[in-house]
């Protein structure tokens, strides 16, 4: 179940939802906020009901979005029919890398996708025996793999870690602060854009991040996640540490899907979530922060 | 009642949750019938995609013309086609005696059915179009206030091409266009105003 800490969490974020909801309907009533505002309740529904009441939905949960963000990507990239069955195989890796995460196999977890999939795929290839165009597709097929699986998966390992140091707060917590920060940070870069944006930070991939934006965000995530330490085993300069690693990789992540986007053509990934766009352009900055945020914390307490 | 629960159960899961279906323009498309929704067809997953954007309830009324030589080639395929797919089966070269060919879509347009035509004729090569035939044109000179529904649909050639067995994921797309109606034309000229208008759809959607 839901412990003390987390429960004041989600009930901040309850909190904050209804104020920005009743915000954005009476004085920014724009389509696109309302569409946003409707679908972050959507989103932080099924993450409570999904990842903070049970460690094994928990699996279920993150690995439905790995499948979900990596059929989005799929869908994306050109592809050929000879192309399929390399595909096909990379859908199936989603589950043993769920289920090494679920049993806590460690070595195989981190192995699973990196060095035996990397082994693995380009074999596939060979036995289908289509020469042209091998390296484009594995290469293609091996990053969706990395980004979306295993970049994902940290998540769902993180959450079956047991408490650390003093308090008694364990891998349910260390989650749901790090999908908080990481998220707060995509809002706060938009926010602090948004009021005080001049400069343009990369203007040929995100036109609209702005040197304001980034910087008002990180200032804000270093403290936010000072104050939200109760969440994690963190001694008060671990956790401003963490935030600093958050807000730069989830702003890297934010951008790296904004590349692909780009180099396709496309203004948005998909259009399951209305007022964000897809699964990917919500999971961006989280294929950055969570491997990094994992480490971090398994080297300092694990 | 076998058709419902086969959508319900196997095909809409299938289609709508493992895959994946985006509808854009939903609001063209016909909430009832009579009406002739005319698709570019490159894989079996096509007729599936198409039965499943609309409302389980209406699941009978859903009717694709189908060819008899392939799915009622012998008499279990042919039960499955009648009776779990509601097809109505399209002889691809008729013979003199056995009437008009199209008699079984006229009849279900006269009940009020959603009538699912692909005007290519075949699936042909995966996500190509080849030319049109003059089926469609025939139907709607006979029923002139039955909308034809143009509808583009992108990814299904990916997920099961033609004489590939296994399927896998991608998200489908389907567009839908404005209805088309006969007007004082002939069968060619309806014919290429359809194929221009899925060919349109097909422009929009990259």
């Amino acid at each position: 179940m839901i412990s003390h800490e987390a429960g004041w969490v989600l009930g901040f974020v309850l909190l904050t939802l209804v104020f920005s909801t009743a915000l954005i309907y009476s004085k920014f009533p724009t389509q696109e906020l309302k569409d946003r505002i409707n679908s972050w309740w959507i989103i932080i529904a099924f993450f409570t009901l999904g990842a903070m009441l049970n460690t094994t939905m928990a699996m279920f949960f993150f690995g439905l979005l790995s499948y979900l963000a990596l059929k989005e990507y799929f869908s994306l990239i050109p592809s050929r029919q000879t192309d399929r069955r390399v595909m096909f195989y990379a859908y199936l890796a989603i589950v043993p890398q769920y289920y090494f995460a679920g049993i806590e196999w460690y070595g195989m977890f981190i192995i699973w996708i990196p060095v035996l999939m990397f082994l693995i795929l380009p074999f596939r290839q060979v036995l289908i025996g289509e020469t042209q165009g091998f390296l484009e597709n594995t290469s293609r097929v091996q990053w969706g793999l990395m980004m979306f699986v295993f970049g994902l998966s940290h998540l769902a390992y993180m959450i079956t870690l047991l408490p650390a140091g003093s308090n008694s707060v364990g891998g349910t917590e260390l989650v749901l602060y790090l999908v908080l920060l990481t998220e707060l940070n995509d809002v706060l870069q938009y926010v602090w854009g948004k009021s005080i944006g001049k400069r343009k930070i990369i203007p040929k991939v995100s036109p609209n991040k702005t040197v304001e934006g980034f910087l008002g965000a990180f200032v804000s995530i270093s403290i936010l996640a000072v104050l939200f330490s109760f969440l994690t085993p963190f001694t008060w300069y671990e956790a401003l540490i963490a935030g600093m690693i958050i807000s730069w990789a989830g702003f890297i992540g934010d951008v790296v899907v904004s590349m692909i986007k780009r180099d396709i053509g496309v203004k948005d990934s998909g259009n399951m979530l209305p007022g964000h766009g897809g699964i990917l352009d919500r999971v961006d900055s989280l294929i950055y922060t969570a491997p990094l945020f994992f480490h971090y914390v398994y080297y300092l307490y694990y | 009642m076998l058709k419902k629960i086969f959508f319900a159960l196997l095909v809409r899961p299938l289609v709508l949750m493992v895959s994946g279906v985006h509808v854009i323009g939903k609001e063209k498309l016909p909430l009832e019938g009579p009406c002739i929704i005319a698709a570019n067809h490159n894989s079996h997953l096509d007729t599936m995609v198409l039965m499943s954007i609309f409302p389980l309830k209406n699941i009978n009324s859903i009717r694709p013309v189908a060819a008899a030589d392939y799915f009622m080639k012998n008499k279990y395929f042919a039960w499955f086609s009648l009776n779990v797919l509601g097809i109505i089966p399209l002889k691809r070269r008729p013979s003199k005696e056995e009437g008009h060919p199209l008699l079984g879509v006229q009849n279900a347009l006269k009940d009020g059915d959603i009538v699912i035509v692909f005007p290519e004729g075949s699936r042909g090569v995966p996500e190509e179009m080849s030319t049109f035939k003059t089926g469609i044109a025939h139907l709607s000179k006979e029923f002139p206030s039955v909308p034809v529904v143009p509808v583009y649909i992108h990814g299904a050639g990916k997920a099961l091409p033609k004489g590939e067995g296994l399927f896998v994921p991608f998200i489908i797309d389907v567009h839908v266009g404005e209805s088309l109606f006969y007007k004082d034309e002939d069968n060619k000229a309806f014919t290429e105003r359809l194929e221009k208008s899925i060919k349109a759809l097909e422009k929009n959607s990259n």
